[in-house]
């Protein structure tokens, strides 16, 4: 029995789904007996609001608002991102001519921007896909040039004897060696645009998840806010899991080479 | 088995030839084979030789640090010839090898090919890297990793180019590999794919860098005999870097040894034993044991005269 107990909570993650149960419980009772305060909704009524919110479409909307703008702002960065990075890594001279400036402006917290951009870009949309763009770029950026950059002279020497044009080493060798790094700063800059569309959205905006959020709490609506922001917990993990599965696939020797060691 | 299906791909592959462009016409090398064979080799007199592969007065120095890596070296080598090169660590037998692939230049001297000095990698020369995990690349199943070598070198439809690299594992013995990636091969394998993806370019010369340095030795062996196999089937010309003394008196028919750095030539002989070789037979025939015996002389002297001129 004892034993049993053991194997499950080291085999499985149920022991971890339970805690997130006992948490949500936890909450519910407490707002329902102690802490009975309109800024601690009981979970119940959060997930009321939320299914109304879904049900009139509320909620699909902006999720649709933030994923558009996020994947406009990260869809340019990875495309920019891998592009210069692959640039870098291969062609000495401008990793030298371009490392130090990412230096220099790599440290810059996204937010950072905001002002600047209010001033260039405005308030509107393209200011949000901007922001998202800047901040998801240098992750991208530096895994893509140092995946390169550690590339095995041997592999260089390889595609040479073959006879590969750059081109095609580009393609055969730097591209697919670099990958697993690239998908390294994929993921972390995938985090990253999600939390610069948010605060995009909070600072100015009129649709998005983070609008949502922000307005419910403004509007003492605050079964919404809750409801927005465990939204947010949803759809920040869905983007992640599909990203894993996607990587999974991509780079699966990989995991398999690297494993054996 | 090996032997019918090398004979099976010769017979098949020979009239496809024109598949491949640029190919290089493919001798079937009976003939050429019996010649090595069954004449006695050649004296050490380097004007007899029909020199294919000509080695002069070639020099390397590290820009960093402006030492030699090797000074003076000349040698030839003929066509078909197996030649194998030794030395202790640090005399610069690899960074020859890469000098001759193209992939490295020299500071002084030249190393032709038919005449024509070699400048960046050539068509008919192909290099098998001790570091089979690294040149074989592990995002390609065995099949992809052989067509690199040709897919963007011939305008013949996809299924030919597939075609003729099957055959070109199946005679490494890989034939029920195509679609396997190279971890799931053993060390040895993944060697035999750098070997196959090698001859699917019809190459007149191999040149080989340790290939089988990191394998463990029953593999070792097997491969050994394996390439003594391709080369009389192919007429196939190689040059072989080995620390391994041994392993360069079983294969080869020439033992070039250098000396420590900077390396010169210390010993060169000419290994007049049989072929087929035999890993048994033939390493302990007296010849061999004499050559053994002089060489590893040779290398030990080497390696203190090495020792102590270090700082």
């Amino acid at each position: 029995m004892k034993d049993k107990l053991y194997a499950v909570l080291h085999d499985s993650r149920v022991s971890g789904v339970m805690l997130i149960a006992l948490i949500l419980g936890a909450w519910q009772l407490s707002a329902m007996y102690t802490i009975q305060s309109p800024t601690w909704p009981p979970v119940t009524r959060i997930f009321e609001a939320w299914f109304e919110n879904v049900a009139d479409g509320t909620l699909p909307n902006h999720i649709v608002a933030t994923f558009w703008r996020q994947m406009l702002g990260y869809g340019l960065a990875v495309v920019l991102g891998i592009g210069f990075g692959l640039a870098m890594g291969y062609f000495r001279v401008l990793y030298n001519l371009f490392e130090p400036l990412v230096e220099v402006l790599r440290p810059i917290p996204g937010p950072a921007y905001l002002p600047v951009l209010v001033l260039f870009v405005g308030i509107g949309h393209e200011m949000k896909v901007v922001l998202i763009l800047l901040a998801s770029f240098f992750p991208v950026l530096l895994n893509t040039y140092s995946g390169v950059r550690s590339i095995d002279r041997i592999q260089f020497d390889t595609a040479r004897t073959l006879g590969l044009t750059t081109l095609q080493t580009f393609r055969e060798l730097v591209l697919p060696a670099a990958s697993p790094q690239i998908l390294t700063g994929m993921r972390i800059s995938l985090a990253i645009s999600l939390i610069l569309a948010i605060l995009g959205e909070m600072i100015v905006s009129n649709d998005g998840l983070g609008y949502f959020t922000l307005l419910a709490q403004r509007t003492f609506k605050v079964p919404e806010m809750y409801a927005g922001i465990f939204t947010l917990a949803l759809f920040g993990y869905v983007l992640n899991r599909i990203f894993l599965l996607a990587e999974a696939r991509l780079i699966r020797w990989h995991h398999e080479s690297s494993g054996r060691h | 088995m090996l032997l019918a299906h090398t004979v099976a791909w010769l017979r098949v592959a020979v009239p496809d030839k024109s598949d491949i462009k640029s190919d290089p016409p493919r001798r079937i090398r009976q003939s050429a084979a019996a010649h090595v064979l069954n004449q006695p080799l050649p004296s050490a007199s380097p004007s007899k030789r029909s020199e294919f592969l000509v080695v002069e007065a070639l020099e390397k120095r590290f820009s960093s640090h402006g030492r030699a890596a090797f000074t003076d070296i000349s040698f030839s080598v003929e066509k078909g010839e197996f030649v194998a090169l030794i030395g202790p660590s640090g005399c610069g037998k690899s960074t020859l090898l890469h000098i001759m692939a193209g992939l490295s230049q020299p500071t002084a001297g030249m190393i032709k090919v038919k005449d024509e000095p070699i400048r960046a990698p050539r068509d008919d020369m192909m290099f098998v890297f001790q570091q089979y995990t690294k040149s074989i690349f592990p995002w390609k199943t065995v099949l992809e990793n052989v067509l690199l070598g040709v897919k963007y070198r011939s305008t013949a439809p996809r299924a030919a180019l597939e075609k003729m690299c099957r055959e070109h594992l199946e005679m490494v013995g890989l034939g029920r590999y195509p679609d396997y990636y190279p971890y799931q091969l053993s060390g040895g394998m993944q060697q035999r794919v750098a070997i196959a993806r090698a001859l699917a370019r019809r190459p007149n010369i191999l040149l080989m860098d340790e290939p089988f340095s990191a394998l463990d030795a029953m593999m070792r062996v097997e491969l050994q005999d394996l390439l003594l196999q391709l080369w009389r089937d192919l007429g196939l010309t190689i040059l072989f870097v080995t620390h391994d003394l041994d392993e360069a008196l079983y294969l080869a028919q020439r033992v070039i040894m250098l000396s420590a750095s900077p390396g010169r030539i210390a010993d060169a002989v000419e290994v007049p034993l049989a072929y087929p070789r035999r890993q048994i037979e033939t390493r302990s025939d007296p010849i061999y044991l004499d050559l053994r015996k002089r060489l590893y002389r040779t290398m030990e002297a080497e390696v203190m005269a090495g020792r102590s001129e270090a700082p």
